[in-house]
């Protein structure tokens, strides 16, 4: 059974399409690079499998179940989560009190109104184990407004790690990193186990190569090279549309 | 505990001291009572806190809330019923009118929301003058007895303070408990990133839609407590003015904390009260308070003066630091 997948699946706004005929089968455990121009589709792609836009037709499947009209809110209860490539996080708030609130949303007790969430020790103690995977735990409690623009974009993962994924999308990791920054990041993605699925859309292609073992290249919305990095690198199409000669 | 928690919690003590004792040294039964609409007021202004600063929904139509909760009581004790009935019935009536309204607004955020949120209250407002059979139009509805709790009367002015101020306790321990829950995070959170909200599990519209009620609620308490204090409801009550002046003891006091509506609702009242036995012009001296927070401190007053203060000990340290 395959961890995700995407069947025909079509999207415009208006006569623009964003989206066409897409089909994409991520096995589990896989490590999965989607490139492409600017404008090819990439994050449209992402907004469609999260739900946060609905397609016109076709189908996406997570592990085998048909989740193309499941809300968008109900998926990261199915054991997915996604990173944002602008940067999406709650600014007042200190570090902890994001991935807590990352944790939260999976819990039950995200109805409560009568105890203090400082109390939940299983989200604080949780929340620290997710930091600590992306080195970030020694600075927990300091505010967000206070974090370098790496630190918040290892938060964005930590984030996503905190809800224990089956599939991880992530959007653009890289962007706009120093190259020590982008050690880092790329170290914990290296860290991420198999048990968890990852799609990733980059444009840096020296990190992206080196993570990636399959690759889609989409052009105005339509997948037309996919393969291993070797097959998508050597072929023509690729050079044409991306990487040019 | 350190000095900042120990240093809280005394201005806490000396704060509900002062205010348990207020009968006793406060000259003149007229401020007692302009204390008393103090504290109403400022549970009214906690009530819409927890959607303006907490959940980041500005609703221009609390007034109608608040009128529909009023009516009711009114009404029912027209009608010759109890007080604990139209006690229970104004409550109902006020929470139902919330979720009425919760739903039709809820459709929109930001301006949308305010919108909606206006004409409602205004179609309230509206309903209030016309329907004459129900609310007596412009006449209004007497309220002819204040209810007598455990025995103690209402009627007795210090009585009905200590009331007021037993209610204004509790309201304002609901709000901190609130605030301060999982469920609180997750609405301040709908306030600052809605979008990644849903993308993390959270049913956004939910969520405001509970925090809708919660507020309802606490509305409700106070239009009950006004009731009884004037024994009388008018359409004025629910005009658009009272939903604005709310709105401002909000935000000049501080929209998001919970000392600042309480500050907001003090300098309303006072300067409506009392600042307006001396000066004719008071409304014009309101404006220019509100004009003056909104240059000086346009995070409200409470955030404001903390924000100052910081900067005053900030300043002394330094120059502390150089002078020997």
């Amino acid at each position: 059974m395959s961890a995700l997948t995407v069947t025909n699946l079509c999207k415009a706004f208006g006569g623009l399409h964003v989206t066409t005929n897409v089909n994409l089968n991520v096995e589990p455990g896989e490590r999965r690079l989607i490139i492409g121009p600017n404008g090819a589709g990439k994050t449209t792609l992402f907004n469609l499998i999260t739900g946060e836009i609905t397609p016109d037709s076709g189908a996406i499947k997570l592990f085998g179940e048909d989740i193309t009209r499941t809300p968008s809110r109900r998926r990261p209860h199915l054991g997915m989560a996604r990173t944002y490539q602008i940067i999406t996080l709650f600014p007042r708030d200190s570090i902890i009190h994001n991935v807590s609130l990352a944790l939260l949303g999976l819990s039950p007790a995200r109805w409560n109104p009568i105890t203090n969430l400082r109390h939940q020790g299983h989200l604080i103690e949780n929340g620290l184990k997710a930091l600590e995977r992306v080195g970030l735990a020694h600075i927990a409690e300091r505010p967000l407004s206070q974090t370098s623009y790496g630190e918040r974009r290892r938060v964005e993962i930590a984030m996503a790690l905190a809800q224990n994924p089956k599939l991880l999308l992530l959007d653009e990791p890289f962007a706009g990193l120093s190259i020590d920054e982008r050690q880092d990041v790329h170290k914990c993605l290296m860290a991420i186990p198999r048990d968890v699925t990852m799609v990733m859309i980059e444009h840096n292609m020296d990190v992206a190569l080196a993570f990636a073992e399959r690759i889609t290249l989409l052009h105005f919305g339509e997948v037309i090279v996919e393969g291993n990095r070797a097959e998508v690198v050597d072929n023509p199409r690729t050079r044409e549309v991306y990487l040019g000669h | 505990m350190n000095s900042a928690t120990s240093g809280r919690i005394f201005a806490i003590v000396v704060a509900i001291g002062a205010l348990a004792t207020l009968p006793y040294w406060m000259q003149g039964i007229y401020y007692v009572n302009v204390a008393s609409q103090i504290l109403f007021y400022a549970i009214f202004a906690l009530g819409l806190n927890i959607l303006v600063g907490y959940g980041g929904l500005v609703s221009l139509g609390h007034a109608g809330l608040f009128g529909v909760s009023a009516y009711a009581a009114g009404y029912m004790l027209q009608l010759g019923y109890g007080h604990s009935l139209a006690i229970a019935v104004a409550l109902f009536m006020g929470m139902a009118s919330m979720a009425v309204y919760a739903v039709l607004s809820l459709r929109a955020t930001g301006i949308g929301f305010i919108m909606i949120t206006l004409a409602l209250g205004e179609i309230l407002w509206g309903l209030a003058y016309r329907w004459i059979s129900l609310t007596g139009g412009d006449n209004g509805i007497s309220v002819p007895s204040r209810p007598a709790p455990f025995g103690f009367s209402m009627s007795d002015i210090n009585t009905f303070y200590y009331i007021t101020l037993i209610t204004f306790i509790a309201s304002l321990a609901l709000c901190w408990v609130f605030v301060r829950s999982p469920f609180g995070a997750a609405l301040r959170g709908t306030r600052d990133q809605p979008r990644r909200m849903n993308a993390l599990g959270y049913h956004v519209w939910a969520i405001r839609f509970w925090a809708c009620l919660f507020s309802g609620l606490l509305t409700a308490v106070s239009a009950l407590l006004f009731v009884y204090y004037t024994q009388f409801i008018s359409p004025q009550t629910l005009a658009l003015t009272s939903s604005a002046e709310v709105l401002l003891m909000v935000i000049s006091g501080g929209p998001g904390t919970l000392l600042g509506p309480i500050i907001g609702a003090g300098l309303v009242v006072i300067v409506k009260n009392v600042v307006s036995a001396f000066i004719e012009r008071w409304n014009f001296l309101l404006g220019a308070i509100f004009v003056a927070i909104v240059i000086l401190m346009p995070e409200g007053l409470v955030p404001g003066s903390v924000r100052l203060w910081r900067l005053a000990m900030r300043w002394r340290r330094t120059k502390g630091g150089t002078a020997p």
